[in-house]
């Protein structure tokens, strides 16, 4: 009797826990199925699904590979899918973004492709859109008037595109041919990409001097083809902290060793105060850049540049403008915590009375930083919020 | 003459290094409260002693004990806390910035504290006095006055000592790319470069714990004086 009851409560117990499950699996999945139905995806979802696996499972190493397979994507879904019209367009756009985003939450530039292409749509409708108004007000007014003065006139005279028109003239758009310079667009982006480093890299030159004693820390391609271009004309020599528990540093001292061919010494992270007066420069890469100029960098980022400001050593950082991102961060609110196994073996005496903390990011403050060289060019921090405006619409902050 | 002298000697012992670490831990103890969070980096005896005769007299905190390459000293003084039933969290140097925020007190031990004020430990303690500075955290340097030296000083540069750069090498990684650096010496421009001291400008520091009281740390060359005219009057 007693096994009975037994066998029975296990019984009511599964059955509760599956219901649980496929409850909250079915309203996730029926909420993104419906509105996928809505959109008429059919095999591109497959592509989107596979993409989000080989994010979760992090196969796709460094941020310019994740953005400019994320562009990739997106360029993909806005040519082949079919759409009613750019709403649609765009809720797609932002739904895969979402899901992307979520394959990895870390990987802050997946948002900010998604973002770009966001506002590539709204630019080439609103473009579009003028074009469609002023030819069909050539077409009114070609018996009355001259057909290029006057309607090109009129056209100046048009008030700026809000959202609201947007949304009240988006039925009227030709989803035929806005899908052409969309997808030019998403390309210019993919090369823009590609292009980062050797951009950043023209700049080196005038940001070394003869006899620098540079730091660094992390691997970070950005810089070594920035230290890579300064070498050719410049002699100087370079510390390269080891970046504790990634060790990237380490193979960072190596590369510039051998491809850059500069004086590197590898120090440990606790010597970065220690080494500081006899630093020149400060130049490191960074994981993204936020809205007020801020960044999100790999631990030792924070100790290097606050030793740096102690002792009066400009801090230059080198990166993408894909990497900019339209959100804030501080302290804890960006980051995520690795295995403490890295930095504390598993030892039985200690593993469970130990609480070991191992974040992957630190936080810089924008007071902290110098300059900012990216691929457009040179930036305070304090100019960093007015580049938003040139890529990202306000409405697209929340994707 | 001899016996006067191991006399001398014993008693010199017994007096400013055994029993100042007792004073020490006690005057050490009486400034942590319940509820503080106390960081320590790397491992220093009297440190250890001061957060013993906490724990003993029975106040509630917790300890975050922050370690750095090569030496790894800070698991030293984690097993001792640990075994002694003392709550605490491990961390690298790097993550300074991540737990800054929670914590209330900076206890660090050192080799020397100079005329002027600037102290001589474990190369990082300069990366956690600043830290702490800018994150608005009293640092305080536990030492015996045995310790205190007429010499100055002022960055790490100019007097150190050289570790074997070798020690760099070995990583705690598991997989193939643990020991990137192991055939350094082959590249005529790659250099390891491994310090072992740092030192920790006086802006720093907020008080010395010592035998002789709590003292800030531009009082160093008054307690040197007063040293120095002791042993004048014995001889």
């Amino acid at each position: 009797v007693v096994c009975v009851a037994s066998i029975f409560i296990i019984i009511i117990i599964i059955v509760i826990i599956m219901s649980v499950k496929s409850s909250t699996s079915s309203s996730s999945s029926s909420s993104s199925s419906s509105s996928l139905k809505k959109l008429k995806w059919g095999a591109l979802d497959k592509v989107v699904e596979t993409f989000v696996t080989r994010l979760k499972r992090r196969e796709i190493r460094g941020s310019s590979a994740v953005a400019t397979n994320t562009a990739e994507l997106l360029r993909t879904i806005v040519s082949r899918a079919q759409f009613e019209d750019v709403g649609e367009l765009m809720d797609t756009v932002r739904l895969v973004g979402r899901k992307l985003q979520l394959g990895n939450p870390m990987e802050l530039c997946i948002g900010n492709i998604a973002r770009r292409v966001l506002y590539i749509i709204r630019q080439e409708t609103a473009h579009l859109l003028k074009v469609q108004k002023a030819n069909k007000q050539r077409s009114d007014e070609a018996k009355q008037y001259d057909v290029g003065g006057v309607s090109l006139h009129k056209l100046l005279d048009e008030p700026a595109q809000s959202d609201v028109d947007l949304a009240k003239q988006s039925s009227e758009v030709d989803m035929v041919k806005l899908k052409q310079p969309i997808c030019e667009e998403i390309t210019e982006l993919i090369d823009e990409i590609k292009n980062v480093r050797s951009q950043i890299s023209e700049l080196a030159v005038e940001h070394i001097h003869a006899k620098e004693t540079i730091l660094t820390f992390g691997l970070s391609r950005t810089v070594i083809e920035f230290l890579k271009e300064a070498a050719k004309l410049r002699e100087f020599q370079v510390y390269v902290c080891e970046s504790n528990p990634s060790f990237s540093g380490q193979t960072m001292a190596l590369k510039l060793a051998q491809e850059v061919d500069v004086m590197t010494t590898c120090i440990t992270d606790s010597a970065v105060y220690a080494i500081m007066p006899t630093v020149n420069k400060v130049i490191i890469g960074t994981h993204a850049v936020m809205a007020d100029g801020s960044l999100v960098c790999y631990t030792g980022g924070r100790n290097i540049t606050e030793a740096a400001k102690a002792h009066s050593v400009p801090v230059v950082v080198v990166v993408g403008l894909y990497k900019l991102c339209p959100l804030y961060a501080d302290e804890n609110s960006f980051n995520t915590l690795q295995a403490p196994s890295e930095i504390l073996r598993f030892e039985q005496a200690l593993i469970d009375k130990v609480n070991v903390e191992n974040p992957a990011y630190d936080y810089i403050p924008p007071d902290l930083v110098s300059l900012y060289v990216t691929n457009f060019g040179g930036h305070n921090p304090s100019y960093i919020y007015r580049l938003l405006a040139e890529y990202y619409d306000p409405e697209d902050y929340e994707l | 003459a001899k016996e006067m002298i191991i006399n001398h000697i014993d008693s010199f012992i017994q007096e400013r290094i055994e029993f100042a670490d007792q004073v020490i831990a006690s005057q050490g103890a009486t400034k942590i409260v319940d509820n503080d969070v106390i960081m320590t980096y790397a491992s220093s005896y009297v440190v250890e002693q001061v957060l013993r005769k906490a724990h003993a007299d029975g106040t509630k905190f917790r300890v975050i004990v922050v370690d750095s390459r090569p030496k790894n000293e800070g698991k030293t003084l984690l097993k001792k806390l640990v075994s002694a039933g003392i709550k605490c969290t491990y961390i690298t140097i790097n993550a300074l910035s991540y737990v800054m925020k929670e914590v209330s007190k900076v206890f660090v031990g050192a080799y020397a504290l100079l005329a002027n004020g600037n102290v001589i430990s474990r190369v990082g303690t300069g990366v956690v006095a600043m830290m702490a500075h800018r994150f608005k955290v009293p640092f305080l340097v536990c030492c015996e006055t045995y310790k205190f030296h007429e010499r100055v000083q002022l960055e790490s540069i100019s007097f150190n000592e050289l570790g074997d750069p070798d020690d760099l090498i070995a990583t705690q990684r598991d997989d193939d790319d643990g020991e990137v650096l192991v055939d350094w010496r082959d590249n005529r421009k790659l250099r390891l470069l491994n310090l072992v001291y740092d030192l920790t400008p006086v802006k720093y520091v907020s008080m010395v714990v010592t035998e002789v009281g709590l003292i800030p740390a531009t009082s160093v060359p008054v307690v040197l004086r007063e040293y120095a005219d002791k042993s004048k009057q014995l001889s």
